[in-house]
């Protein structure tokens, strides 16, 4: 039925999306990052009154500045993309989703964007305590719009608070609060902000790393690495908590996108974690393949983490597909997992229901309307379902996934063992000699962004093919244009937003050179 | 069943997003500017302390776009789905416009910039010209209809469930071929670059740059004059876009946004001191040789006008957001908005704007308290000049 449908307009339009969202979120986790480091900085330099911390301020806010300028160019695109590729997606959940976007530009746009004026042109204009005030609110408000669009973000993995109306055709918005404070939001938001922190503290130690290889600004870099391990190594540790508590809430409400991370096809119990592997890439969810060619395995430590349980039953991706295996939900209520089939028949059920509603409703049938409108009630929560034909089609990119989220996992460790190792070599007073680890630490740099991007695959590739858990898929929520147009608009952001990168780090390279100024 | 709070609140929204829209509109005198720095600044000196008078608010109005986006979004969803989905090309033009602008300040003068100096402020004169022809284009579609079909219930064909659609393949670019629509594009674009010269008026003192802005005033305002009156007289005359508050139908009156200021005396009102202090704040500054607070006055006035101009469109049972193709498509503020409880939530998190506003008052105060000089870019290490 749905071959009717262009596909590769989706195809496109999703292109497009992560295309211009990667970009994006090359500039923003440095952004918000580097404003709390700077942030730290010019406290130091307004406790200790000297004029070397201010130097030391001055120099990363440069580059602060650069690369916040892009990050504002490059994200005003995606706030109006809902808009102009997806648009039964805005409609469907405008409700829902336009208030965090809204209470995003009121709140913490303005902050940032006022503030970050002091920042640059208030020096010896205003007091150092109201420029010291500006930085740090510069630093929440950069940090409190990550929050809403997060909040926006986690709602659509996991939409909760809200209700389908039939008479609108939408889903609305029941409890704020809900939404606001949604476990999974709460926890995307800290997940999200720590990598954050962590990609900018290893931008700040990489850097001074390589003035200490070419000698230059030996204090200035020491103590740059001093505050950017330390901020660097708390806020890895909160990293890896708040990973935990992702995968924990992924377990409950994504099973699939779990099962994917780690390419499990047949479910168990007492699962393992693969530290490393090798995809069978021939593998099919349905036939007796190895699901790996080879694999280094910590016995249980999935079901541990996905359940609290050493034992736990994970599913596996054969099992989502197929049902039947027992899972408890959030209330500890035990349930028999359906088929993708039996989903589907019930999505297409509540689509049925839902015409039949609207007809009665218009004949004035008032019996047919209150039974059509019950059988939507029962059926809604597999309403997405509906749209998709091809039981298999709920699988998401296992590859992608499954190598995105392990890189990721192993380079959060990595830049832990750099912040330890840069903090002792500084205890020790040795870190100039350490050529080696300095070597490294700057080629740790783009790892950082790696990883991070890394993340983002895991959790939008992970959640395929919903653009919202169980209740829409990418298919049923994108604009009807042209497939040409969109080809065009992507290519014109390919080609626009690679210049811009290529000059900034182009802007960026030439700051470094030239250093801290001196004052 | 007619639920008043929920009307209230819609309307109160349409008020908050027209008067966003309003401020939006004086905001884009950076945007004039931007189409100003060569006929104002012929050296490079000059044209420094153009590009820095502006560069110290362009990421205001950035920021009141990107809100005005987000408020649109979440109080009139609809909209966004289908104007946005729809005028692909319209929308995207625009996009791209700021995008470019959003690194140009930063980027233009800083070393190994790689595309040069010159590409940045092409740049900018590219956002000056196209986002303000294009947004001002875009609004007149409000008065004068797109082409459209909007219905819900496409959702429960999975074979097509696409709710809003288009139906020209122009997908927006047609609206140039209405002359009113352009008419109110180049009024907006006029008008953007009367008020960037009253702008550097006020706040860049230096005696070469002062006289061209003056002069450019001038020839800014008579076109500008031109088709805003144009626009507003045929606006007066022509049919609009009624609805029926019973039957929610959709209809043509005529005289309907003639009809509109008459039947709503406040916001004619609203229109009528707003276009007069526009014009007494070009005027004080074009026959007051020493007067800098044109500003202040056309700025205030931009904002009323535009609001005026917004209200007629959406209130008194009017369809904001019509459709020629098919006129029972056409959006209202009843039909398209959120839900009661959204607008509730959402009218809370608007106690906060007054907060907003105070706190960018003080701190523009408090870091732009006197003209900008060639002497101080030139002079003052601590400064960051683009």
């Amino acid at each position: 039925m749905i071959e009717n449908f262009d596909l590769s307009l989706v195809d496109w339009s999703r292109g497009q999306f992560a295309l211009t969202a990667m970009y994006h979120w090359l500039f923003v986790p440095l952004t918000l990052g580097l404003a709390f480091i700077v942030a730290i900085m010019e406290t130091i330099y307004v406790r200790t009154g000297n004029p070397e911390w201010k130097r030391i301020t001055k120099f990363w806010m440069t580059l602060f500045g650069i690369n916040f300028a892009i990050g504002v160019s490059t994200g005003i695109i995606l706030e109006f993309e809902f808009g102009t590729n997806w648009s039964n997606y805005s409609w469907f959940v405008g409700d829902i989703f336009g208030a965090p976007l809204a209470i995003e530009g009121i709140m913490a746009f303005f902050m940032e964007s006022t503030f970050i004026a002091v920042m640059f042109f208030g020096w010896n204009k205003v007091s150092k305590k109201f420029h010291l005030l500006s930085s740090w609110l510069t630093a929440f408000g950069a940090n409190l719009s990550a929050l809403w669009i997060l909040i926006a973000n986690g709602w659509m993995q996991f939409p909760v608070g809200m209700k389908f109306n039939p008479d609108t055709a939408r889903n609305e918005m029941m409890n704020f609060w809900d939404v606001a404070l949604s476990p999974v939001a709460i926890n995307k938001f800290l997940h999200t902000i720590t990598s954050a922190y962590v990609l900018a503290a290893i931008f700040v130690v990489g850097i001074s790393a390589w003035f200490l290889l070419r000698k230059r600004h030996i204090l200035f870099s020491k103590r740059s690495i001093i505050v950017a391990s330390v901020f660097g190594l708390t806020s890895s540790l909160y990293l890896v908590w708040s990973g935990d508590g992702s995968a924990y809430q992924v377990a409950q409400k994504q099973p699939m996108k779990l099962a994917v991370m780690e390419g499990l096809y047949e479910g168990k119990e007492g699962a393992g974690i693969i530290v490393f592997g090798v995809l069978n890439n021939d593998k099919e969810y349905n036939d007796d393949q190895e699901a790996h060619h080879f694999k280094v395995e910590i016995p249980k430590l999935l079901s541990f983490l996905g359940y609290r349980n050493a034992d736990a039953f994970v599913p596996g991706i054969k099992d989502i597909v197929e049902g039947g295996y027992t899972y408890v939900d959030e209330n500890g209520q035990t349930h028999t997992a359906l088929s993708a089939e039996e989903k589907m028949k019930r999505g297409k059920m509540a689509l049925n229901s839902l015409a039949a509603y609207k007809q009665a409703k218009a004949d004035g049938a008032d019996s047919l309307q209150h039974a059509s409108l019950q059988s939507l009630e029962e059926n809604f929560q597999y309403f997405g379902y509906g749209f998709l034909n091809d039981p298999a089609s709920i699988i998401p990119n296992v590859p992608m996934t499954f190598y995105s989220f392990h890189i990721m996992v192993a380079l959060a460790f990595w830049f832990m063992l750099v912040f330890i190792v840069a903090l002792y070599f500084v205890y020790k007073n040795q870190i100039e000699k350490q050529k080696w680890f300095l070597r490294l630490a700057f080629v740790t740099i783009p790892l950082a962004f790696v990883a991070s991007q890394c993340g983002w695959i895991v959790a939008e590739l992970g959640r395929q093919p919903w653009v919202i858990q169980d209740i829409m898929p990418t298919v049923a929520a994108v604009s009807q244009i042209d497939t040409m147009a969109v080809k065009v608009t992507f290519f014109l952001f390919l080609i626009v937003f690679t210049a811009l990168l290529v000059a900034e780090i182009g802007i960026m390279r030439k700051q470094i050179q030239i250093g801290p100024k001196d004052e | 069943m007619i639920d008043s709070t929920y009307i209230l609140l819609q309307h109160y929204w349409w008020v908050i997003v027209s008067l966003l829209g309003a401020i939006l509109v004086f905001l884009m005198f950076v945007q004039g500017g931007q189409t100003l720095i060569y006929s104002l600044g012929k050296t490079e000196d000059k044209r420094k302390i153009l590009v820095n008078a502006l560069g110290r608010k362009w990421e205001f109005t950035f920021t009141t776009l990107v809100t005005f986006g987000g408020a649109f979004f979440a109080s009139f969803p609809l909209f966004y789905s289908t104007s946005f989905g729809g005028a692909y090309w319209v929308w995207m033009t625009i996009l791209f416009a700021f995008v470019l602008q959003a690194v140009s300040y930063e980027f233009r003068t800083k070393p190994h910039n790689v595309l040069g100096k010159k590409t940045f402020e092409a740049f900018l004169f590219i956002n000056g010209l196209l986002g303000t022809v294009l947004i001002g284009t875009a609004v007149g579609t409000f008065f004068n209809g797109a082409e459209f079909t909007v219905n819900k219930m496409n959702l429960t064909n999975p074979d097509n469930p696409v709710i809003s659609q288009w139906q020209t393949s122009w997908y927006g670019l047609e609206a140039v071929l209405t002359f009113h629509n352009v008419a109110l594009g180049l009024a907006v674009f006029f008008l953007s670059r009367v008020l960037a010269n009253l702008y550097f008026i006020n706040s860049i003192d230096d005696e070469i740059i002062i006289p061209k802005a003056k002069k450019s005033l001038l020839v800014n305002t008579i076109p500008f004059l031109v088709f805003f009156l144009y626009f507003v007289i045929y606006l007066l005359v022509k049919d609009g876009f009624a609805v029926n508050p019973e039957t929610s139908e959709v209809y043509m009156e005529k005289f309907k946004y003639l009809h509109n200021f008459l039947q709503m005396p406040l916001v004619l009102i609203v229109f009528l001191v707003g276009v007069l202090a526009v014009l007494y704040g070009i005027g004080i500054t074009i026959f007051c040789k020493i007067s800098t607070k044109g500003i202040w006055f056309a700025g205030a006035g931009t904002i009323l006008t535009v609001l005026g101009l917004l209200m007629v469109a959406g209130f008194n049972n009017t369809a904001y957001y019509p459709s020629n193709f098919d006129l029972q498509s056409s959006l209202t503020i009843f039909n398209s908005s959120s839900s009661k409880f959204t607008l509730k939530v959402m009218a809370v998190v608007s106690i906060m704007v007054p907060f907003v506003i105070a706190y960018i008052w003080y701190a523009w105060k408090s870091i732009n308290n006197k003209q900008l000089t060639q002497k101080e870019l030139e002079e003052d290490d601590s400064l960051h000049v683009y």
